[in-house]
């Protein structure tokens, strides 16, 4: 009964991911699932959406989702005063109502005539109802303007992918329709490929060096933001242009400031060194 | 062959619905999992699991299930030996609530695990770990009846043994109370108002039309502010030990409350037992990292309402008495009850949620203060139905003191 499975995504060359990751695009893609990719920051979830629209030669929608955002606006929108002021001054079709009908990104992902990939990115940042008011469009890929009695609906149903840092929880009903994976934070051999990827250029020696100090430094348990993958790009762009050598890092940590953004995580780092450990992980109530 | 697994996943606490299911199926039909079992795993996780929190207690099922490997034969025969002293070891009466903090089947089952890795090192530091979590971990990894068995014998008829069974069950309902159940019901805490200075971004429409009328039939658009919510909000929170055990909870209340934005200003302080001349800024509660409770009392005004969360537990003169305060070298001048009366009756709208189930107000240690302070303050379990009365009695004004 069971044809075989042809893999759609196989990467692309600026991107590294894992296996699992690759599977669960694929399931996504085959089954015209949402994927909910959350993760880390700094662990490429917005980085996939571009890669798949690459390899697979498709158009990347981008819908940046902000606190304000409606699942509306996603829609479309309806530009009632322009149509007030053009009856006004007499100025164009106004009995044309499709004329101020403007779609939103979910909307130009649905009538973009080849497949599209459809970034919707950080939905958690959003109203906490927000994920709910998409479910009907997701699963369907319609939706109705009553203005028009209209019926938008996708001709070849997008490739959804879905960012979250897990700032909010999200609704049962709209995790239950997604592909769900989470990105781990990559090892350090998947971490060399990453830099490589990005700088192949580099010294081996120092690509080696700051990356252990990269994950000795993510090792310490009480900093409050670890430094993650963009921050190690950062770095090692500033190791380099600065002509920094490798057997200086094992000393010491040059640019400090790009890897640990809060003063906390400094004074924390600053006390494992001097004394080997720091308890402030450990601070207990009085009495 | 397959519904089986969905049974194990949903027996050990993960919730795939018959959606997902039917999901999976569709997908495996299409040859989707591959010939392997690896591929046939990932595709599992990525169908039917949503969080990553699952992933843990999701691999032990796929185990126990597919490898037919029973979590309980990998338990060394010294672990069981064990087991069968552990009544004699074990003296749980004064902690019996840390029961509320194990009962978790991902936690049970890592601690399981770590246990059974520290019990092949040190073999005698193993008493008080597998004491105090040991036999509820049993009960959850394959040797249920076992465990609870064990759990219960020393104290056959003891109202304890009784009273942690019966938590158990409480908290596996307070364990789907999660960060979202909270945010959802403190949507309903708001009031709104437009007299704020925000931007005019909403059409008036009354206004429009007026506008248009008196401009001769020229369109002339009016906007209006916004309506925006005006709750201020004040939330004190217990950092006591005796709130340990509801730390998880208490967690997700705050977790619930800072995440909202919804409120035009959110203050939070905390204190240890109970209120005394201080406000710590922090829950670590570091002496002088505070500010004076008189001070808060002056500078937020009876608009806040006020939130307090805390178990209401403790020595009867830690709250009725001066200088009850628990921590050495402070002196508090004035009864910690006088000075829950003074915030009671400078915050209109006031209430307390406590952690501990009400069926046990009267009952347990610290009955008497839970009573005092029950007087002062409309106090309400913290649970969802808690909170929403609490809600409601935020947004009417109660009887002033």
């Amino acid at each position: 009964m069971a044809e075989t499975f042809r893999e759609a995504y196989g990467g692309s060359a600026d991107y590294v991911l894992s296996d699992e990751l690759r599977g669960a695009v694929n399931i996504a893609v085959a089954l015209e699932k949402p994927l909910l990719i959350k993760g880390e920051p700094g662990t490429g979830k917005t980085m996939l959406a571009r890669s798949i629209a690459d390899a697979l030669g498709k158009e990347l929608i981008v819908w940046s989702i902000k606190s304000t955002t409606k699942a509306q606006d996603g829609l479309y929108h309806y530009d009632t005063v322009q149509r007030l002021y053009d009856s006004q001054f007499g100025e164009g079709d106004v009995k044309d109502i499709a004329r101020y009908i403007k779609l939103g990104r979910l909307g130009e992902a649905f009538t973009s005539a080849d497949r599209a990939v459809l970034l919707i990115d950080e939905i958690d940042k959003a109203d906490l109802e927000f994920p709910n008011d998409l479910l009907w469009e997701l699963d369907q890929m319609e939706f109705y303007i009553p203005e028009t009695k209209e019926t938008v609906r996708a001709a070849s149903r997008p490739i959804v992918v879905i960012t979250s840092n897990a700032e909010k929880e999200l609704p049962d009903a709209f995790l239950r329709r997604c592909i769900f994976h989470y990105i781990a934070f990559p090892e350090p051999e998947q971490m060399e490929r990453i830099v490589r990827v990005h700088y192949p250029d580099l010294e081996d020696a120092l690509v080696a060096a700051a990356i252990e100090k990269f994950y000795e430094l993510r090792g310490i348990g009480d900093l409050q933001k670890k430094p993650a993958t963009s921050e190690l790009l950062d770095w090692l762009l500033a190791l380099s242009l600065s002509g920094i050598p490798a057997e200086r890092l094992a000393a010491e940590i040059p640019f400090l400031g790009v890897l640990l953004k809060k003063n906390e995580d400094t004074d924390t780092y600053q006390e494992v060194q001097e004394k080997g450990y720091s308890l402030r992980g450990f601070k207990r109530p009085p009495g | 062959m397959f519904l089986a697994f969905f049974y194990l996943l949903k027996a050990r606490g993960l919730r795939p619905s018959i959606h997902q299911w039917m999901t999976l199926m569709d997908a495996l039909s299409r040859g989707m999992g591959g010939a392997s079992l690896t591929g046939f795993y990932a595709l599992c996780r990525a169908v039917l699991l949503t969080n990553e929190a699952d992933f843990d207690r999701f691999d032990e099922a796929f185990l126990e299930f597919f490898r037919d490997v029973a979590l309980g034969e990998d338990i060394p025969p010294e672990f069981l030996d064990w087991i069968a002293e552990s009544p004699r070891v074990r003296d749980l009466d004064d902690r019996d609530e840390i029961w509320d903090s194990l009962v978790s089947y991902k936690e049970l089952l890592k601690r399981l695990e770590e246990r059974l890795l520290e019990q092949k090192e040190r073999h005698d530091g193993g008493t008080y770990w597998v004491g105090t979590g040991g036999a509820s971990t049993q009960g959850h990894g394959g040797f249920h009846e076992q465990g609870i068995r064990v759990g219960g014998e020393g104290r056959h008829g003891n109202a304890l043994a009784v009273a942690a069974a019966h938590r158990y069950r409480d908290f596996r309902e307070d364990e789907v109370l999660g960060v979202r159940q909270f945010q959802t019901a403190l949507r309903h805490l708001r009031q709104y108002s437009s007299r704020d200075t925000a931007a005019r971004t909403e059409l008036d429409l009354p206004g429009t039309i007026d506008g248009t009328a008196a401009n001769a039939g020229t369109l002339k658009l009016v906007y209006e502010r916004p309506r925006v919510n005006t709750v201020k909000l004040l939330v004190l929170f217990d950092c006591a030990g005796s709130m340990e055990p509801y730390a998880r909870l208490a967690n997700r209340l705050f977790q619930a409350v800072s995440r909202a934005n919804h409120f035009k200003d959110t203050r939070f302080y905390y204190f240890h037992n109970s209120v005394y001349d201080k406000l710590y800024r922090t829950a670590e509660c570091i002496t002088g990292d505070w500010v004076d409770s008189d001070y808060v009392l002056r500078l937020l005004d009876g608009e806040y309402r006020l939130v307090i969360v805390g178990d209401a537990n403790m020595a009867p003169y830690e709250l009725f008495m001066k200088s009850g305060i628990a921590v050495r070298g402070i002196y508090s001048g004035e009864p910690s009850i006088d000075r829950l009366r003074r915030f009671r009756r400078r915050f209109g709208h006031a209430v307390w949620l406590n952690p501990i189930p009400r069926a046990r107000w009267s009952s347990q240690r610290g009955h008497e203060t839970i009573a005092a302070i029950g007087d002062i303050f409309p106090m309400h379990e913290l649970t969802l139905g808690g909170l929403d009365k609490a809600i409601r009695e935020l947004l009417t004004r109660p009887a002033q003191m």
